[in-house]
């Protein structure tokens, strides 16, 4: 109680920047991935309006090769943290004839999502969509705005962003657009990570080291099991690996470790050689994967 | 919650020919923050391409490949690690026609890293660059005088290049104390993070050390505390039946537990009763926090009001006088209406007259009718409701906003009250 309280730049600007997203907009939500950065992203939420319960609810897109760990996880963490959670599912797009589900080698739903996202916004007229982006990912994120403002169709101009300046963001858009906002654009992996570990925050099981059937594909480690893929001289193994990034279980490979704690874990990240997006299958489509898609309105 | 590092943020602007790309690639090379298939990617490039050395430049590809695309280019936000500190660089193209970016990369920036070519000197873009850096009262220039190696390391040169560069610097009025000077070679490594063998005529600290000096100074918060109500935490459930508590974020000082408050523009007194943050609650809050804080007595206050220490109040303006730099290609002019942003708050701002426009070489003031895209100059401002704002050089968050076109509804301009 007699404590002076000293700040973490990047937590209290991202505190500020979620209370400008409850205060700019009439009805906001959370993109909710199952992955550290959105969970982080809750916890920042909690925090932000505390003792007042997190004001907007979370929205997760199921494409359906999710994880059984992330889906687990989601549900409890809603319940434990009284947040509302929607769920839309990729599967109901692809039931309506809206998309069509991709074959092959590389088949993914990753990139079916996006309709289901942009249906998802019309539904509830969502005016704005928090995301767990950090600027250091991908050098298409590098340029992007805290708050980005998005037409209809969900598209990024990126040649006719608006300046931002000092910490003053301008959320005022037209009836029909609406703004992703970004509140940990500032942070990196390593930060996401210590501060998972400052705040002693839950992530699922699938970030530690664990035994996994996975087989070897373009230098990667892929899941082996009925949702992804594979070609008959790709061999199962059982390795220990952990997960660095978690999404779609088709556009998600591992990593060989035995890191089982948070220490270790972020001792592998702190002297790792190969970037965070680097096991992610969806970016080495093309070099220019994430600019295109972020376009076209993914996150 | 534990900080293990500190925290700086940097604003670079300068061109290709400057080397600020090859500069910035072995800084994140000699800190490991390279990963290792991003490095792959540069050795083969810099080999493909013929070079004998490793084109650093490449480590910053995103900028590269919009110039190249002749694409629109503004900021790049590049992150790096060293054991004690989190460095943030906003990069820019230094370039007139980037003047807005530079002003935005400054804006959230502490220090700025000006690049003089040591076989050229200052230039007029070195000029503008330390124009910006004083505009936005940035706390300290590290004056780069990069390509040493191309000059035989020569003493005497990089003496000549480092007092015409104090010169200006004292012209655009930024204190000798807040300037450092360091001769470096970003493509040899020279006093980038080692100190360099090829010049043990320079007793100071090489680039990255000086950096991470500057990150662990103290800052002295003379400036009075402020506080923008961003939003009204009211639970409304059982065990917080009647809390009522105001988020913002401290800026300007600290604020404790039992300090007389003012609610602007109401007058209403009362005192600080708590403090906090998430769960937990403290007797006191530096600048940069973001809190909840509990009043003592029941006042009406809402977003975009402003809280301050009684006997520290700012004056009310109905007219502002304030520097801008123009971001729209939509020119400013007398009688051009804006929604002026100040902390949490807009009012409706009408341009009352230019009284001038710095000129395009930097090199003094010109009179000015209008002031189109990325020109600096100063305005006065009606406003349709008075605002408490401090002088920028005083406050910086309590004197900084923007202007937004209510037509577009683009940030069209960014000012700081003079």
């Amino acid at each position: 109680m007699n404590e002076r309280y000293t700040p973490n730049p990047k937590e209290a600007e991202a505190i500020h920047i979620l209370r400008e997203v409850a205060a700019q907009f009439e009805r906001p939500v959370l993109l909710f991935s199952g992955g550290k950065d959105s969970i982080t992203l809750v916890h920042l939420a909690r925090k932000a309006f505390y003792p007042a319960r997190v004001p907007f609810p979370l929205l997760h897109i199921d494409t359906g090769h999710n994880f059984p760990e992330t889906i687990a996880f989601r549900d409890a963490l809603a319940e434990k943290y009284r947040l509302d959670l929607i769920v839309r599912k990729v599967q109901d797009s692809i039931d309506a004839g809206k998309v069509t589900e991709e074959k092959g080698r590389y088949a993914s739903r990753n990139y079916l999502q996006t309709t289901t996202l942009l249906d998802a916004i019309e539904e509830f007229k969502f005016d704005a969509c928090i995301g767990g982006a950090r600027r250091d990912e991908e050098k298409a994120r590098a340029k992007e705005r805290v708050f980005s403002v998005r037409d209809a169709f969900g598209q990024w101009d990126e040649k006719n962003q608006r300046p931002e300046l000092f910490n003053l963001l301008n959320g005022r858009i037209e009836p029909g657009q609406n703004v992703r906002a970004f509140p940990i654009s500032n942070w990196t992996e390593l930060d996401v990570w210590e501060y998972i570990r400052s705040e002693s925050i839950d992530i699922p099981s699938l970030y530690f080291a664990h035994q996994r059937e996975v087989f070897f594909r373009d230098g990667l480690v892929w899941t082996a099991n009925e949702h992804v893929y594979r070609e008959p001289d790709e061999a199962v193994e059982t390795h220990w690996v952990r997960f660095r990034t978690v999404g779609d279980m088709t556009c998600t490979a591992a990593v060989l470790s035995e890191a089982t704690d948070l220490d270790a874990v972020i001792g592998e990240i702190a002297s790792s050689t190969l970037s965070e997006r680097g096991a992610r299958i969806d970016d080495k489509r093309s070099d220019a994967a994430m600019e295109n898609r972020k376009k076209v309105g993914y996150f | 919650m534990k900080n293990p590092r500190k925290l700086l943020k940097i604003a670079t602007a300068g061109s290709v020919d400057d080397g600020k790309s090859t500069l910035i690639g072995r800084l994140l090379y000699e800190t490991e923050s390279l990963p290792s298939d991003r490095l792959d990617a540069i050795r083969a490039t810099s080999k493909r391409l013929g070079f004998d050395y490793l084109d650093f430049s490449l480590a910053t590809d995103g900028l590269t490949a919009e110039r190249e695309q002749g694409i629109t280019i503004d900021v790049a936000h590049i992150y790096f690690n060293t054991p004690r500190t989190n460095f943030i660089i906003a990069d820019t193209p230094g370039h007139f026609e980037y003047t807005r970016n530079m002003v935005t990369g400054a804006s959230t920036s502490e220090v700025a890293i000006v690049l003089i070519d040591a076989r050229k000197g200052v230039t007029e873009q070195t000029r503008r660059h330390l124009h910006i850096a004083a505009l936005l009262r940035l706390r300290h220039v590290v004056v780069a005088v990069n390509k040493m190696d191309l000059i035989g390391y020569d003493r005497e040169r990089f003496a000549d290049v480092s007092a015409e560069a104090m010169a200006l610097c004292a012209s655009a009025g930024i204190d000798d104390r807040q300037v450092s000077v360091v001769p470096l070679s970003a493509r040899e490594g020279d006093n980038v993070t080692v100190a360099s063998d090829a010049m043990p005529w320079y007793t100071g600290a090489p680039l990255l050390a000086t950096l991470e000096r500057l990150a662990a100074e103290e800052h002295v918060h003379s400036a009075p505390f402020r506080f923008s109500v961003q939003t009204v935490i009211r639970p409304k459930t059982d065990a917080f039946h009647d809390f009522r508590g105001f988020a913002g974020m401290v800026q300007g000082s600290a604020v404790s537990v039992g300090d007389e408050v003012v609610v602007l523009p109401s007058g209403m007194r009362s005192r600080v009763k708590a403090i906090h943050v998430f769960d937990r609650h403290y007797a006191s809050a530096g600048p940069g926090s973001s809190v909840v804080l509990e009043l003592e007595d029941e006042v009406n206050l809402s977003r975009g009001e402003l809280l301050v220490r009684a006997g520290e109040e700012p004056e009310a303006h109905a007219v502002l006088e304030a520097r801008v730099c123009h971001m729209n290609r939509k020119a400013l002019s007398v009688g051009s209406r804006f929604l002026l942003q100040q902390g949490s708050q807009r009012v409706l701002a009408r341009v009352d007259a230019v009284l001038d426009r710095v000129a395009d070489d930097f090199s003094g003031s010109v009179e000015a009718t209008a002031l189109e895209l990325n020109a600096i100059g100063r305005v006065r401002l009606k406003l349709a409701k008075p605002l408490y704002t401090d002088r920028y050089d005083d406050h910086k968050a309590n004197g900084a906003f923007i202007l937004i076109d209510e037509q577009t509804n683009d940030t069209a301009t960014v000012g700081v009250v003079v």
